[in-house]
């Protein structure tokens, strides 16, 4: 369904790049949780398969398309086939919720009865049943993104992508994106969805793909969040916490009598 | 449905933007009234030619009943011989400058004059023998004037010879200058025009940009995404040229019509009809302004 060959990504020139050599084979229906550190390419990784961004080199299929050498004016082709949440929902304020899930369809064209049909369906699956007449300030958080969502899945994609959607939301209210993350994945939607949350990778135990500094550094079937760096490192009987040079510390010196 | 949600795009976009979609309208208002108004000048132009200027170039105003100052008409009004005379020598000596001769008798000149003047002139009431015979002639070259005038004039009969081109010349040289002028205003007027559209889709794109987003990642169409932007600007600017040629009529309608053409009514003037011609060109123009003007900004503010 995704498929990466040897992809590299240098946004500017000399710059270190974003992605370095990846190469990941997605399956059709498989859910893939991206992990790594920030700025570790993740949300880079997503990008080149919306076609917000080429690849410097190597080659992105998507769908069975090679997506990096699409011109233009099939991009909204393939964007149709894909879901797309972030972290911050980027829903339109000015529209209730019914309107921000029809709005998706209103612009590629979808007959209005197709769109009166569909929307409350989608509403009701993503547990907003009820709440179309809402403003998205209206909403809790863990609302706006089921219908952040609702608006992705509203045209039946073959492949959602979530970035972080779980970044904004607090743990019951994630566990809860989580489910129905996982709801739409087994109606054979491939979910790839980038994530710090740790707890969420050791539960679900899903595929876990894990970037760091844009390399693939392990690519588990059935894999836990990985090892994080302590928040507060063991600095020892240091006077100052996380002062220039703290790692390799000279230990202090009695002062010399004089 | 596509054609229903993109108005309602674009309305929604005209009513966010009011005050610059206002001096869109404003603004291609004033320079399309400069344009219509140099349009409607030669057109003027056009009219006052095809009247007098091609068919009269020199009037040859014969000696009249009674005295006049021309020494040439001490003997009283001029004879047949001396007109018969004056022929001879256009044919012979002018042969090569005169193309076309005729002779205005008192009795059409007179008809002529009451035809004009219905009501008398300027209170007085003339009759056939005020008025003056003269011989009109048509030059195969007009810039041939002078030596025309040079070889008639003095002749016996002839009282004076008139280049009628001499009295449309300055009015023909002033609405020249007041086309130029207004020329020159419409350029910078609709220079202005579409560095306003060009703001005015641009403010629109970027008050937008969260709408144009979402359309871009959910695989809206190019076209579709900036068709809105496309239409607003072309809406103000088509309302713009609606309102000039509006102005453009009302002023014909008022200036000319009314007015101009009672007080000094020997002229033929643009009429509304001129305006009705001139109108379609004005909103071709605001389509092309706007046209142009978005070219150049969506691409850059809404690409994929
Ligand atoms: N549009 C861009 N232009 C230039 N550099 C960019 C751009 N987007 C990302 N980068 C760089 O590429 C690298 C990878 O960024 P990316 O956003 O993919 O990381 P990430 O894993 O999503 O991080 P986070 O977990 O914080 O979201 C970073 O060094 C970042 O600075
Ligand atoms: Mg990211």
């Amino acid at each position: 369904m995704i498929r990466f060959e040897n992809v590299s990504k240098v946004y500017a020139r000399g710059a270190r790049p974003a992605l370095d050599r990846v190469s990941v084979d997605v399956e059709r229906g498989e859910f893939v949780f991206l992990v790594g550190a920030s700025g570790s390419g993740k949300s880079t990784f997503l990008s080149l398969v919306l076609r917000e961004q080429r690849p410097t080199r190597g080659r992105v299929y998507v769908a069975g398309r090679d997506v990096a050498n699409l011109s233009g004016w099939r991009v909204p082709t393939l964007r149709r086939q894909l879901g797309v949440v972030f972290q911050d929902f980027r829903l339109l304020q000015n529209k209730t919720v019914h309107e921000n899930v029809a709005f998706a369809l209103q612009v590629i064209g979808k007959p209005r009865h197709v769109i009166r049909d569909t929307v409350p369906e989608v509403l009701e699956m993503v547990g907003l049943a009820g709440k179309g007449k809402r403003m998205p300030t209206e909403l809790s958080g863990g609302e706006q993104q089921r219908a952040a969502i609702a608006r992705a899945i509203v045209n039946r994609p073959q492949i959602l992508l979530a970035d972080e959607p779980t970044g904004n939301l607090d743990p019951t209210t994630s566990l809860g994106i989580m489910r129905l993350l996982d709801r739409i994945n087994r109606t054979g939607t491939t979910v790839v969805m980038a994530t710090h949350d740790d707890e969420i990778v050791n539960e679900m135990r899903r595929r876990v793909v894990e970037l760091s500094d844009g390399v693939v550094v392990r690519d588990e079937a059935r894999g836990g969040y990985g090892e994080r760096e302590a928040i507060l490192p063991d600095v020892g009987a240091s006077p100052v916490l996380d002062a220039p040079g703290s790692g390799t510390r000279v230990p202090a010196q009695p002062v010399r009598g004089s | 449905m596509r054609f229903q949600f993109v108005l309602g795009e674009v309305f929604s976009g005209l009513r966010r933007n009011t005050t610059m979609v206002v001096a869109v309208v404003l603004v291609t208002f004033v320079s399309l009234t400069f344009v219509g108004a140099g349009a409607l000048l030669q057109a003027q132009i056009g009219k006052l030619k095809d009247d007098w200027y091609d068919k009269v170039e020199v009037s040859v105003f014969l000696c009249p009943q009674g005295t006049t100052a021309a020494p040439s008409c001490a003997g009283g009004e001029a004879t047949e011989d001396q007109i018969e005379a004056l022929r001879e020598v256009i044919r012979t000596e002018l042969s090569g400058e005169v193309s076309k001769v005729w002779f205005e008798s008192k009795q059409q000149a007179f008809a002529a004059f009451e035809e004009r003047y219905p009501d008398g002139f300027q209170g007085t009431q003339l009759t056939e023998e005020d008025m003056q015979a003269s011989l009109r002639l048509k030059l195969t070259d007009a810039e041939q004037v002078a030596v025309v005038s040079d070889v008639l004039s003095g002749r016996d009969g002839v009282e004076v010879v008139a280049d009628q081109r001499a009295v449309f010349e300055p009015l023909f040289r002033t609405l020249n200058v007041a086309t130029l002028l207004a020329a020159g205003l419409a350029g910078v007027m609709l220079l202005a025009a579409v560095l306003l559209i060009t703001t005015t889709i641009r403010l629109s794109a970027v008050s937008r940009r969260k709408e144009t987003e979402i359309m871009r990642l959910v695989g809206a169409s190019n076209l579709f995404i900036q068709l809105p932007f496309l239409l607003e600007g072309a809406l103000a600017a088509v309302l713009g040229s609606l309102l000039a040629g509006g102005g453009l009529w009302l002023a014909v309608r008022f200036m000319v019509t009314d007015w101009l053409e009672r007080s000094v009514d020997w002229v033929a003037y643009v009429s509304e009809v001129d305006v009705f011609r001139v109108a379609p060109l004005l909103v071709v123009v605001a389509v092309a302004l706007a046209a142009l003007s978005s070219f150049f900004t969506l691409n850059r503010y809404t690409r994929i």
